[in-house]
């Protein structure tokens, strides 16, 4: 499991991009704002809604900066520190209705001003993009796919644990969760189900709770090797998995909330996988570790059409750091899909796989920007 | 984006320096307590000395002669790829960051703040809003990068290595931690505020990631030695100063002779360049503490207060290792730690150091952990640091060696400097 802040502040209706890739095609074309130490000329003050680029040129001697203001001189972009001689872009999103465009030289004072009109249409919507609505519902297949299995696996572990079979509940825990770490941005979704099926017992004393869900059935099995009371904990975690797996259903991730997850994924590799911390009593984590992966890999899969399209050097960039991370990983594989335990692993091999996680993370960190840019 | 000057420039975080500044101090002029000393006009804003930029381009790079600054954060990394492209591109990157970072800019074309709002920013934001500080980042190869452990060449590298790029030899009494030691790159990067350093450093690794990773890093205060006669001598944790016979970059001939690689010494790519020997030297601080002044200033050679020499004079005065007090034994100790660093009993070598002092909290028993991060910079290592370091090292040596261990080593091969194009490290894949 792990915190809930990357998904939350990603309820986008309409986009407001502040800058873009070097070409922002979305652009009102080629605006330029030549400035000197007392003048400020904008090459063109009609604009359509959307987002405009304003190359910005220092021709005077003074550093100046530039505004984009709406009334009461709210800030819609701006541009600090051009320096004698230099050209800075400033990428702005302005709705429809009148602005002012401001020099500073100096950087001082009210500025010289101008007035900019902007007609039309407001910005394209992202949940428009075609491109994106099939990129979700793609990973909305994958997470079919992965829900039935988990559902199917978790019943067979609760059933393992309530007939009080330790050696197949033990087999059973890593194999049933490998389906649910593949497809946890959907169970993060849901805060409050998260932390009852996946929460650790640090946590669960800290917020006064009883200690609930995999990792408490975990303990019991690995720290006191028996089943004992575990009947009603067993049937409440099929219980919860079940509720988060439906409402999964009723609230499909969009495009943007997937690129999110493909690297929130890997962000819980980096914590909590790499320090050994989250299956603290089985070592089981290189399962879960390889199952965050393949939910990341697959978050990237569904997306792969608009990425292709906006940035094929980035996808080249991904295939190449996830293959590196997956050779690896290999080696503690073994031919019954048994992964090595985490234990047993020297500080030389994690300090490996921290790297390459490190080294996928870099570029996967960029695809939402990407994905928001494609509208 | 089409223009190199974008890429170049980034964004400033010097804001309003001048301007600020001006207002601030003007305050105050006029005032009653301040007839006769002071004029009615009001005086024109002092300018922040951190303000102005140490310049990034030149033949050599920046932070060998460059008057010391405060502070210091070194991080030594290891390739994780072994192509050789990603080791070009890696350098190719880190230059064009430094040249940002270090006249005051963010990384990137659009910094900390100025980016998709749906992108991690490309610059990490620290150091937003804070004066360049000095800030000079030097990097430096070492011998694991161009071979590996069976000597084979890594990254294409055949015939790059040079000669005097060996592993330093083992010292009597060092107590070498390897995770402390060596490294295929390193990076110095100093300045007169913390926070800029840490923040160049970050930026650096970050930008590392999937090409290369971190093996240590460490942060030193308290510049020990001075690089510039316009410096007063700083102190070590042993309260003592430390530099006085340092090599000042005023002196021209000592800089030509003992740190900027020649032509003649070559490689070709390395001239004008130079070597960094780093040594981590923890200090036995509380065991010095309780040791008499006499004791200290017999030890070191030195008078705690002025700095000069036992045998008299002030700090700068020549050091007379024959005076004999009324006993007839050396007023300088023949152990003390001045003699035996001296170029008179070291074939003449000299060094220019640039060593750091270092606190990494205290150790668990109350102790402190801290020490001296040694660095010093010299044209060929065997005839400078490792012929000065063979005389103090050992029981039987400088007295010093009671009270000090080396725990951390290395050393780089830091390249010429670079022009308003090139990177750092280009004429290694000529
Ligand atoms: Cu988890």
């Amino acid at each position: 499991m792990k915190p809930l802040a990357t998904l939350s502040v990603l309820t986008i209706a309409a986009l407001s991009l502040t800058a873009c890739a070097d070409d922002p095609k979305s652009s009102s074309g080629g605006l330029t704002v030549s400035a000197s130490d007392s003048t400020c000329e904008v090459s063109k003050t009609d604009l359509k809604a959307g987002p405009s680029t304003f190359k910005v040129t220092n021709k005077g001697s003074k550093v100046t900066e530039f505004y984009v203001y709406a009334d009461g001189d709210r800030i819609m972009g701006e541009v600090e520190n051009v320096g004698p001689g230099l050209t800075r872009n400033l990428v702005v999103d302005l709705p429809k209705g009148t602005y002012e465009g401001a020099c500073k030289p100096g950087m001082v004072g009210d500025g010289i001003r101008q007035k900019i009109t902007v007609t039309g249409e407001a910005a394209k919507k992202l949940s428009d993009s075609q491109q994106l609505k099939a990129a979700a519902t793609s990973y909305e297949r994958y997470v079919n796919s992965q829900t039935v299995a988990l559902i199917a696996k978790t019943e067979e572990f609760v059933t393992a644990v309530k007939e009080g079979d330790v050696t197949e509940a033990k087999r059973l825990y890593p194999i049933a969760r490998t389906y649910w770490e593949r497809i946890e941005p959907v169970a993060e979704k849901f805060g409050d189900l998260d932390p009852l099926t996946d929460g650790r017992e640090a946590d669960a004393k800290a917020e006064k709770r009883d200690f609930t869900g995999w990792h408490r059935i975990e303990k019991q099995l690995w720290v006191d090797n028996n089943t004992e009371g575990m009947a009603p904990y067993a049937d409440d975690l099929l219980a919860n998995v079940k509720k988060i797996v439906a409402l999964g259903k009723d609230a499909p991730l969009t495009a943007l909330e997937l690129a999110q997850g493909s690297k929130g994924l890997l962000d819980e590799v980096a914590t909590s996988k790499i320090t050994g911390e989250e299956d603290e009593f089985s070592h089981t984590d290189l399962w879960d570790f390889k199952a965050n992966i393949e939910g990341s890999e697959a978050a990237i899969a569904a997306l792969r059409p608009v990425l292709e399209k906006q940035d094929p050097a980035l996808v080249k960039e991904l295939d190449a750091k996830f293959k590196a991370l997956d050779d690896d990983l290999d080696q503690y594989q073994d031919d019954s899909g048994d992964w090595t335990f985490y234990d047993k692993l020297t500080k030389a091999q994690v300090k490996r796989l921290s790297d390459l996680v490190a080294a996928v993370s870099e570029p996967i960190s960029r695809v939402a920007a990407v994905v928001a840019e494609s509208a | 984006m089409s223009e190199q000057n974008e890429i170049t420039s980034g964004l400033s975080r010097r804001k309003l320096i001048g301007a600020a500044g001006i207002g601030a101090l003007a305050v105050g002029a006029g005032g009653g307590y301040a007839v006769g000393r002071q004029s009615d006009e009001p005086t024109a804003g002092v300018p922040d000395p951190d303000a102005k930029p140490v310049p990034f381009e030149g033949a050599h790079q920046a932070g060998i002669v460059t008057p010391a600054q405060d502070r210091l954060y070194f991080v030594t990394l290891d390739m994780t790829s072994e192509e050789r492209v990603d080791l070009i591109s890696l350098l190719k990157d880190w230059t064009e960051a430094s040249r940002q970072m270090t006249q005051g800019n963010d990384v990137g074309k659009f910094g900390a703040v100025s980016g998709s709002p749906f992108a991690p920013p490309e610059d990490t934001g620290e150091a937003l809003g804070l004066p360049p500080s000095g800030l000079t980042i030097t990097v430096g190869f070492g011998r694991s990068l161009f071979v590996d452990a069976k000597g084979k060449a890594r990254f294409g590298l055949e015939g790059k290595l040079p000669e005097r790029l060996k592993d330093l030899p083992a010292f009597s009494g060092d107590d070498l931690d390897p995770a402390l030691c060596d490294g295929d790159l390193a990076i110095q990067a100093c300045a007169n505020d913390p926070q800029v350093a840490v923040h160049a450093v970050r930026n650096l690794v970050r930008i590392a990631f999937g090409r290369a990773s971190v093996r240590y890093s460490q942060m030193g205060f308290g510049r020990t030695s001075s690089t510039s006669s316009a410096q007063v001598t700083a102190r070590n944790m042993l309260g003592f100063k430390d530099g006085t016979a340092n090599i000042k970059v005023e002196d021209n001939k000592d800089v030509e002779d003992f740190v900027w690689v020649p032509k003649e010494d070559g490689p070709d790519w390395l001239v004008g360049g130079s070597y960094l020997v780093s040594r981590k030297i923890n200090m036995r601080i509380e065991i010095w503490d309780r040791e008499p002044l006499e004791g200290q200033e017999n030890i070191i050679g030195r008078a705690k207060g002025s700095g000069g020499p036992l045998s008299g004079g002030d700090e700068f005065a020549k050091i007379d290792f024959k005076k004999k007090n009324d006993r007839g034994a050396p007023v300088i100790d023949m152990k003390s730690h001045v003699r035996l660093a001296h170029p008179d009993f070291n074939k003449g070598a000299k060094l220019l150091r640039r060593g750091y002092n270092f606190v990494d909290g205290s150790d668990g028993l109350g102790q402190l952990s801290a020490g001296l991060f040694f660095i010093a910079y010299q044209r060929d290592p065997e005839k400078q640091f490792v012929q000065v370091q063979h005389s103090l090292a050992g029981s039987q040596n400088d007295l010093l060696n009671e009270y000090i261990v080396h725990v951390g080593s290395g050393l780089f091969a830091c390249p010429p400097g670079v022009g308003r194009k090139g990177y750092w490290g280009e004429g290694l894949f000529a």
